[in-house]
Order: C-alpha cells, then structure tokens, then sequence
C-alpha cells in the first residue's frame, strides 16, 4: 500500500516542464518535494527504477523527474534569475567543475558521503576525481567504437587504429559532432600511446596532427548529436561502424538483439556526477538525496538497467545481473578489469581550458570541408 | 481629440507586450555582444595599472600585487572561475592559470612577494601575453565579439588582423547560410507555385483538401517531419530501397541523399513549402479568371497571357512568400544539423552552441546582431527593389 502511494508521488515530468515537477494536486508529500534532472531515455529509466523509485519510497518525498540534454545554460539562468526549480542534476564531470567554480552549484561536503557497506570511507571508496567540491560521480561510462557484425565480412575490426583504416574496412562511420573524444581517439590511432595522449594534445603540433588524422577518414564520416543516433544508424546500415556510448550499444544487443560488436581497445572512460543547483529551497532533500543515489548499493543496481559501472570500488562486487534478461552484467561495464585495461581516462581538466577553442577550430574544420 | 486618441489606445496593450517580451530582451541580448563588465568590476585595481601599461615587457609589481589581492577577493566570492573563462576566451589555456592565481593569492600571505607567488602558481603568469589577455577581458565596452563574429581579432599591438586559417568559422558560414536560403527559396517557389495555382483554381471542395494536405504537415512536429526524411533518404531507406528494387540503382552504389547539402535541401524545402505556397495561394484567389480569358482572347499565347498577366499580377504573392522562406532559413538549426551531415551546420547552429554548451553569450550575442543586421539588410534592399507596397503576407 505505501509502495503504491509513493509510487503515485513520482511525477514524471516532461523536458519542457519549466512548470517545475512537484506533484501537482492532490496532498502534499510529507517528506516535501525535490526535481531531479537526467539524461532522459534508456539511461533516465535506469537511474529511476535504481534509486529515484525507491528514494521517493523509503523518504516519503515527491520527486519530480525532467530530463536534459547537457550543458551550464539552464543551471545558470536558474540561478542568474534567482528562481531555482530543478534540485539535483546530472552532469558531466567537465561541466560539474566549471558549475562549482562559477558558484552556479552548491558544494557538497565528501564527509557527508556514506561510507562502502565495509565501512571504507567515501573518500577512499570513490574512483579517483570522482568526487569533485560540488560534483560527486556515481557511474562510469564510456565512448567506445562498435560495428555491426553482418556489414564486415571475412576480418573484424579489432584496434581503434582500424576505426580508422579506410583500407581494410572501407564504409561510413559514425561520429559524435565534437572534439570530445574524437581528438583522443585519432591520436591513438595515430600510434599515440593512451598515456601520452593529452601531453601530445597539449601540444600545438599535436592539435594539428590529431585533426590531420580526422581529415583521413573525414569523407566517410556522419556525425551524430544525440546518443540514440549511433545505434540507430548502425542498425539501418547507414555506417558499419560507430563510436557510441557503450550502455546504448549494450541495450541494443540485448534488448534488441542486434549483431552489434563493441571494441574496447581505446575506450574512453568518464564518469557522470550529480550535483545541486546553488539556491535550490529543497537543499536537505537534495543532499539526502544525493547520499542515498551515491551509495555503493544504488551505484550497483543502476548496471542492472544499463551497462554503465559503479564508481565506487565497492559497487563492482555488487553488481549482479541485468534485470530484463539475466545477462551477467560485470564483462559489459567500461571498468570490468579486461576492459578497464584497455581504457584511457578523459582528461577533464585539459578539457576544461580547451574546449571552447577546439570547438571553434572543429567548426572550422567541418564548416571547411565539401 | 479624445476620440482620435481613442483608437490607438486599444493597440497599447499590444505594444506594450511587444516592448516588454521581444523588444526589450532583444535589446538587452545584444547589449551583451558590447557590455562585458565582469571583469572590470572584480579586477578595476589591476586594470587601472594594465591600463597605463605599455603592453610589451612584464607588468611591474604593483600589476602583481593588485592581481593577487583582488584574484584572492574574486575567489572569494566565487568569481575567480567567471574571470579565468573571460581570459580563457581571449587566450585559450589561461583559465587554469587565473584560477591557480586566485587560489594561491589565498593561502601564501606572506610567503614571498606577490610576483613569486604568482609566478609559483603558474608560470605563464611570467608572460606579458597572460597580462595583455586579462587587460582586453577587462574592456567594459568591447567589439571583441563582433570582431570575432566576423572572423577578426586584435593583434598584440591592438591592429585588426584576421584569425588564423583553422579559426576562420563565421563568415564561410554565414555565406553557406545565405546560399542555402537562396536555394531553398527558389526550390520552394519552383514547387510552391503549380501547387498554390492548382489551389486556387479547383472548385472549392476540392480546394479545402488540398489546401488541408498543404497544412498538415506545417501542423506536424519539426522533429517528427526532419526524422521521416531521414527514413525515407538514408543509404538502406525507402527511396533508396525502391530505386534498387526497379533496378535503376545498383545495390553497391546506393545514392547518398542524407546526410549531406542534398538531405538539408530536400527537408528544408519541405518545411518551408506551406510558407511559400500560402502567401502565393491568397494572391491568385483574388485574380479573376477573366483576365486570362481577356489576354487570350486579344490574341496572347497561353504563354505571354501568363508571362504579361497572371505572373506580375501574384508577384506581392511570390515577393512575401520568397521573404518569408528566405528569412526562416536564414534562421534554421535543428532541421541542417539532423540531416546536414558534416557540411550541414549553419550560422544559427554556432548561436544556438554558444548560448547553450560554450555559454558564451557575448559572441552568441554578436552573431545573433551579424544575423539581425543581415536580415535588416535583405528588407531594405527588397523595398528598394521590389517595393514593400507589393507585398501581401497573406
């Protein structure tokens, strides 16, 4: 019977709801109200039947979901207004810093973290960087490349050099439309070694050498936007091959049973924090909240949903199976030990000082090209 | 008197919401591309002694000091981040250095002179580059952004000069922009025009169905309309499959139609096509049939009754539909960036990126402004041309 109450409480909200996403009519909550803002899509049920359903269960709060699709815009002119409505959001690491430091996020003080189920402390618990002043991680995902096994006859692409070899697999690949990643991965395939890969980038010839080696596969290149692109073009034929986010290439093959490969070699690992929007009037509902979406436990039952890890040492043994089809989820996460070797981790803070520069050259590149 | 002022004073609730909801938060949007005072306001110590600096070798001392002070105070109040991502947009890199200065000025009181203990931090504070960066971050009034917007920026002995090559993003863009609203515009009237004169001259029923299947799709969601072109254009999609299939395709040589300037013709055309052929349509409902009759009758071919008589009599059609679509496009994003492919980013693609991940509202102010003025610009020249008493919107 309280499940069910609460359950009626959960107020979904659609991403245009500037009306904010408190349960409007009926009673209010006795544990009041909070919005919470994700990514939408495969990743927002997950998040949502992990620990948004039974956060709203366990505290009696109404919680409204909105989705997003990324970026400081919104945060900020919540918060420039002075009318905050959303609670907790999910960012990515590099906008969680830049939100903090221009104090458009509340810090959270990593004490306030609950411990692992041993007792390790958060601080200790949490990858390395995943806990940031105002930012803390709960999973990791990551950009890898797939190909879809009934395009490629005969040999299979294996290396992220051969994401680039046109010879040896000629076809269309797809591509987010951003420097992210993309820089990280022509320079390994370059011959770069993934540990050299952002002094390389630092470097003003390294700029020019990883956009050279995108100019050498650049007629074959769509660009995708959205993380839904990928898996839908590689099912349609439209490329053979694609960088992705790793948990939509999972859902599609085991949801959908698609002939989807993914290569981990190069894999790009990030992980997503949850921070507070800074004036937010539901702040002990969003630092409660935030403790409980953090904790090893919730962090593990997300990868029962989507192939995204925990980033806490202790949800790794926590994680079990996938909860629509009993797949053993551990070999699909990005920080599973055999693919966690293969990984390179984004640099957050190069990022950060270069990003709108090389956005703007990437522009000009593709704005350049026939 | 009274009464003749009676008259206007029902249009002012109108005005007033026109001032208040579009006028104003215009004005205020392009105030930003010129108004820059974050800077200026956390750091004026400094600025005053960059002000009366010559530019070339390091600043003295004093520069230090008052940097540190005021980068300590800045931090304080969550503002040293802000300033660092003001610098970071003059010189790319230095967003770090300024936050590194802002948070040593904390701790090191007293630890060294300021200089030391600036240059401990980071080293590029040694740099005269890094003082002349935070020097033009620190104009309050600047045409920075405008400059940028066109591909300009300042040299280190303040001479406009043109960005480096890889940097060149704006102009080629607004050109691209301009061409493909031209091409749309034309393609919508090649279309439009047949459609809006079979329209006006069907009997009414007929008419009231087509000009329902005209609107159908102008009702129907941007996005929903965008994603079917896809399905049908890409490489395994229905025009491609039907092509193969009749054999006029080989299958290996599937033709490329999304993705690419042909995917952002053909779905640009296609939304834009009821605002062309409704202007146009309204136009050759009020031109009676007799007067083709009567051209025909003195002895014109179909062809000079309609090149002398029925294309000068819809032009206020044509003229308003070509303005409109032309102007739309201009304005377009999200249907180029679905289906453009690499080629397909346009102007309003960077405003739309700066005001949303680069948060850079001072340059997405001023490319708004280039576009605003370049809109401007085509109704001016359109007055002048084709005269704005020969314009009917409908």
């Amino acid at each position: 019977m309280k499940g069910r109450r609460a359950a009626a409480l959960l107020v979904v909200a659609g991403w245009s709801g500037t009306v904010g996403g408190s349960a409007c009519g009926g009673p209010p909550a006795p544990g009041g109200s909070l919005t919470v803002v994700s990514w939408g899509g495969s990743y927002e049920r997950a998040v949502t039947e992990a620990y948004i359903r039974p956060f709203a269960e366990a505290h009696e709060v109404a919680v409204g979901i909105e989705s997003y699709n990324g970026g400081l815009a919104q945060v900020r002119s919540q918060v420039e207004v002075g009318r905050v409505h959303w609670d907790v959001v999910d960012l990515e690491a590099f906008d969680a810093l830049r939100g903090c430091e221009e104090g458009l996020l509340e810090p959270i003080p990593p004490d306030f973290l609950p411990p692992g189920p041993d007792g390790t402390p958060a601080s200790e618990d949490f990858a390395e960087g995943a806990i940031s002043e105002c930012g803390v991680g709960n999973v990791f995902y990551s950009t890898i490349y797939a190909y879809n096994d009934r395009l490629i006859q005969g040999e299979k692409p294996a290396t992220i050099e051969d994401f680039f070899d046109l010879e040896r697999f000629p076809g269309r690949r797809g591509m987010r439309r951003s420097p992210l990643v993309n820089l990280e991965f022509a320079l390994m395939a370059d011959g770069v070694a993934r540990d050299e890969v952002y002094a390389v980038l630092d470097t003003p010839e390294g700029r020019d050498r990883a956009f050279r080696k995108l100019g050498t596969i650049r007629e074959q290149v769509v660009w995708w936007e959205a993380g839904a692109q990928p898996p839908q073009m590689l099912a349609d034929g439209e490329v053979v091959m694609s960088t992705a986010y790793n948990g939509r290439i999972f859902n599609a093959q085991a949801l959908e049973s698609q002939p989807f490969v993914i290569v981990w070699d190069g894999q790009l690992l990030d992980f997503g924090q949850k921070a507070i929007v800074a004036g937010t009037p539901n702040l002990e509902n969003a630092l409660e909240f935030v403790r409980f979406a953090t904790s090893a436990e919730s962090t593990a039952r997300v990868s029962g949903y989507i192939a995204y890890g925990p980033v806490r040492a202790s949800g790794l043994p926590l994680v079990s199976t996938h909860v629509e089809t009993g797949v053993d989820m551990l070999p699909h996460l990005p920080t599973a030990p055999e693919n966690e070797r293969l990984s390179l981790r984004m640099d957050t803070a190069w990022w950060t000082d270069h990003l709108d520069e090389m956005n703007e050259r990437f522009s000009a590149w593709l704005a350049r090209s026939p | 008197m009274r009464r003749r002022l009676r008259k206007p004073a029902l249009a002012l609730p109108l005005v007033a919401f026109v001032l208040v909801s579009f006028i104003a938060p215009i004005l205020l949007m392009l105030a930003r591309g010129v108004h820059q005072p974050v800077v200026r306001d956390a750091l004026p110590e400094t600025l005053a002694i960059l002000d009366a600096w010559d530019g070339l070798g390091v600043p003295e001392e004093a520069a230090f000091a008052a940097a540190a002070e005021e980068l300590r105070a800045a931090d304080e109040a969550r503002l040293a981040a802000r300033i660092g991502g003001r610098v970071n947009r003059v010189r790319s890199g230095l967003r770090t250095v300024i936050v590194a200065g802002a948070r040593t000025g904390a701790d090191g009181a007293g630890a060294g002179s300021a200089r030391e203990r600036l240059l401990a931090a980071d080293p590029a504070w040694g740099d005269p580059a890094t003082w002349r960066a935070l020097r033009t971050a620190g104009e309050r009034f600047t045409l920075r952004n405008y400059l940028n917007a066109l591909d300009l920026d300042r040299g280190a002995d303040g001479a406009v000069v043109r960005q480096p090559e890889e940097r060149r993003v704006y102009v080629p863009l607004l050109l691209r922009t301009l061409g493909v609203s031209a091409a749309v515009t034309v393609l919508c009237l090649l279309l439009g025009y047949p459609v809006a004169h079979v329209i006006a001259r069907a009997p009414a029923r007929r008419a009231r169905w087509l000009l329902l299947a005209v609107l159908v799709p102008f009702w129907t969601s941007l996005l929903v309309r965008t994603t079917a072109w896809i399905v049908l254009l890409q490489q395994r999609g229905v025009i491609n499959d039907l092509l193969v299939w009749l054999g006029l395709v080989d299958d290996a040589a599937r033709l490329t139609l999304v993705y690419n300037m042909t995917g952002t013709l053909i779905a640009m055309t296609h939304v834009l096509l009821p605002f062309m052929v409704l202007p146009i349509y309204s136009v050759m409902q009020g031109i009676p049939p007799r007067f083709m009759r009567a051209a025909e009758s003195l002895g014109a071919t179909p062809a000079q009754a309609f090149r002398r008589v029925y294309w000068p009599l819809t032009l206020p059609g044509v003229g308003a539909g070509a303005l409109l679509v032309f102007i739309l496009a201009i304005g377009y994003y999200i249907t180029p960036a679905l289906v453009g492919g690499s080629g397909g980013q346009l102007f309003s693609n960077m405003i739309a990126f700066h005001m949303e991940t680069s948060l850079n509202w001072g340059l997405a102010a001023a490319l708004g402004g280039i576009l605003l003025a370049v809109v401007g610009a085509l109704y001016v020249l359109y007055e002048r041309t084709v005269g704005g008493e020969n314009l009917r919107l409908g």
